[in-house]
């Protein structure tokens, strides 16, 4: 496969020496993403030694376009994983590497690629560096657009595990048909897009007591209808049984649905969305855990908080095996100079957001059938997983200041969402503000004040932030989070760490030194927890 | 003995690019979402040989907000001086993307929002990090980019699409 590659990249360079005079030029343009951290060992906030003291990750991204041919390579070295980065990912190669021919009408890639079907419930690869997540397919793909108003898609291939690949064989298929565009003759308001899609794994069943299905198949069905001021979708997901390590090895079937319907107006937007999920996990090797070798992608019906204290100690987490949730967003521009909106106009966001645990009718058949239980599509179970209820109101207060302040309440079941037991569950509220005032046109200064009350697990936390930035060229910030409510009396630590950075259009320099609490990073569906450390990091970016 | 083969074949294709220094780098073509659902190729993408600024952003990322509603201040005055049209490409995934149009929507931007949610845009432009805005002159040749945002610096952004408006060159790393 890789000889394959070579010769095409040769072909391509080979091409483009002979085919100026066709006007076409061969443009290469990349990316690179450099992160290293100096370790040192800090008992009191659980941060252990690090033998090698020095721990680095490297990505480079090359692409090449040349007429309707788009070539592509990516290096990655982890020598080692930075903390917090699975160690499964020890090593160095190209694990991406890709050509893909397009001429508007039809597109075929070999290698390496990323794919979506519908929200991705039952398929979608990706890559998320900051997680350390990449779940491309190593395979074909063809897509075309058959008539006006048909897109057809289809691809098989295996999916990337660390510098591998998955034991199982990935096929799926789509189709999406706007109907408008159809030559049809039908007439129906509005504007509607249907879609369905097939995914298929095929893995050999080598287990000495199970008789496990070889291949398992997942189908999905959706819809987008827009109007004006109104867009609803909707989508449904079925899925074989797939008795897997997450699930217990049960037989029962899979199931997920989701509706949205949004409401718009100048100034106004309303989103309300309900949500099924039921046995979901779907992987491309029966035996794998944790965020490896996921096939589709369960997004989390929660807002996505961005302040550390929001965003990193209590963030949900997706649970695939079974959620029903629900969740409402709100947000609304108070115009300007009006009585409540002030001189420059406020706006208001209001999010409202609660996950439970599916309805279950045991069946207690696990030495026979193993399908464990029944579940009605509307049952929501009684036990609470999560809730948000959080309001964000930001204002500019004056041509220099502008000023916004934020009310979170949570509840969180750690036990769940963690997936650890006897922790309990923890009820906190949040309160931000944040206050950005230019000092001059180049001078900026930033005020973060933030603070988590609650008297379960850590206990309250107090945060504070002073940046400053010089144009976009350069910035420092000082943060101090302090755990001042912990019940344990050695454990009320300041985690202070030191902040400075320099943009030059697109290289961005990030360096920090001090103490870094442990906390959680979630990007869409999937989290990473980052153990707590003391030392230096470097982060360098940089696209051309 | 593969990965030799990989680096000669990139090194080849990387000295016969040497020469071609000046060409002008297009906006790649990749399959974008409208608001409305609808997939469109970017090679669709025009504003009558007027710049455009494409900001890639999401609805989790405060710095891109804030650039978004402090460019949104001035656009009318933008567009009347200089016809730029801003297209701001959201990479919120499926978890977010079905908030953008309400979001959008209930900021009052006057933007050409389009969702790119499994992130083949972004990729396809070499995008590490959002807020990432790319200035395109009027044949829609990337002439310009930047990566971050701080307070005020839309005025920067702004000097240089008058420049581009009025035709001249301006150089990628002012």
């Amino acid at each position: 496969m890789r000889y394959l590659f070579s010769i095409l990249l040769l072909f391509a360079a080979s091409q483009f020496t002979f085919g100026q005079s066709e006007g076409n030029t061969l443009q290469i343009h990349g990316d690179i993403q450099f992160d290293a951290q100096y370790y040192r060992a800090d008992s009191l906030i659980g941060a252990p030694e690090v033998p090698e003291k020095i721990l680095s990750n490297a990505v480079g991204n090359f692409i090449a376009t040349y007429g309707n041919f788009t070539a592509g390579v990516r290096y990655e070295s982890y020598l080692g994983p930075l903390q917090g980065i699975d160690p499964r990912y020890r090593g160095s190669g190209f694990p991406y590497r890709f050509v893909t021919y397009s001429d508007g009408r039809f597109t075929f890639t070999i290698g390496n690629f990323y794919e979506q079907i519908g929200s991705g419930i039952i398929l979608r690869t990706y890559e998320d560096r900051n997680l350390g997540f990449d779940n491309s397919i190593d395979g074909v793909r063809l897509k075309m657009n058959v008539i006006k108003g048909v897109a057809v898609k289809g691809f098989v291939g295996r999916q990337r595990t660390f510098f591998d690949l998955s034991p199982a064989l990935i096929r799926g298929a789509d189709v999406e048909v706007t109907v408008n565009d159809l030559d049809s003759g039908i007439n129906i308001p509005g504007q509607l897009i249907i879609g369905a899609g097939a995914v298929s794994k095929f893995q050999r069943d080598e287990d000495p007591s199970l008789i496990l299905p070889e291949n398992v198949g997942a189908v999905s069905g959706r819809f987008n209808w827009v109007f004006p001021s109104l867009n609803i979708y909707g989508e449904y997901a079925y899925k074989a049984n797939d008795p897997s390590l997450t699930n217990n090895f049960r037989y029962n079937r899979g199931e997920s649905a989701f509706l949205t319907i949004s409401y718009t107006k100048k100034r106004f937007g309303l989103s309300v969305s309900g949500k099924r999920v039921d046995n979901m996990d779907f992987r491309a090797d029966r035996n794998a855990v944790g965020n490896n070798l996921n096939i589709n992608y369960l997004p989390a019906l929660t807002k996505q908080h961005t302040y550390a204290l929001a965003g990193t100690i209590y963030p949900y987490a997706i649970q695939p095996l079974g959620e029903m949730s629900g969740q409402i967003e709100l947000t609304y521009n108070l115009p300007k100079g009006s009585a409540l909106g002030g001189k420059y106009g406020t706006s208001i966001l209001v999010n409202l957001s609660g996950v439970n645990n599916i309805q279950r009718n045991s069946l207690n058949d696990d030495s026979t059938t193993r399908i464990g239980y029944e579940s009605p599509f509307f049952g929501i179970g009684k036990q609470k997983y999560f809730r948000d209820y959080n309001i964000e109101i930001s204002r500019k207060l004056s041509d220099k200041v502008k000023a916004s302040v934020t009310y979170l309440h949570l509840f969180y079941d750690i036990d769940v969402i963690r997936g650890l037991s006897s922790q309990g569950t923890v009820t906190a509220d949040i309160a931000i503000a944040d206050v950005t005032w230019k000092v001059s046109k180049k001078h900026i200064l930033r005020f973060e004040g933030q603070t988590l009350q609650t008297k379960q697990d850590l206990g309250s936390w107090a945060m504070g932030l002073i940046e400053y930035s010089f144009g976009s060229k350069f910035y420092a910030a000082i943060i101090d989070q302090y755990n001042y409510g912990n019940s344990v009396a050695d454990q009320q630590i300041h985690y202070i760490t030191g902040n400075f950075g320099v943009n030059l259009n697109t290289t961005n320099i990030r360096c920090s030194f001090g103490r870094q609490r442990a906390g959680i990073v979630c990007v869409g569906g999937v989290c990473r927890n980052v153990p707590a450390s003391n030392g230096v990091q470097i982060s360098i970016t940089s696209s051309f | 003995m593969k990965n030799l083969l990989l680096i000669l074949a990139l090194a080849l294709t990387f000295s016969s690019v040497q020469a071609q220094e000046k060409a002008a780098r297009k906006l790649p073509a990749a399959e974008i979402k409208t608001l409305d659902g609808k997939v469109i190729n970017t090679s669709t993408l025009n504003n009558n040989g007027k710049p455009v600024i494409i900001s890639f952003w999401a609805t989790w990322c405060k710095p891109c907000i804030t650039e978004l509603i402090n460019i949104a201040d001035k656009y009318e005055q933008w567009q009347k001086e200089t016809g730029v049209k801003l297209i701001a490409i959201s990479i919120d995934d499926a978890r977010n993307s079905i908030k953008v149009s309400p979001f959008v929507k209930g900021k009052g931007w006057d933007y050409d929002v389009y969702l790119d949610q499994n992130q083949d845009l972004k990729r396809a432009m070499n995008v590490n990090n959002v807020p990432h805005v790319f200035l395109l002159n009027g044949n829609m040749e990337i002439v310009w980019q930047h990566n971050s945002y701080a307070e005020g610096s839309e005025d920067h952004l702004f000097e240089l699409v008058k420049k581009v408006a009025a035709g001249e060159q301006i150089s990628a790393t002012e």
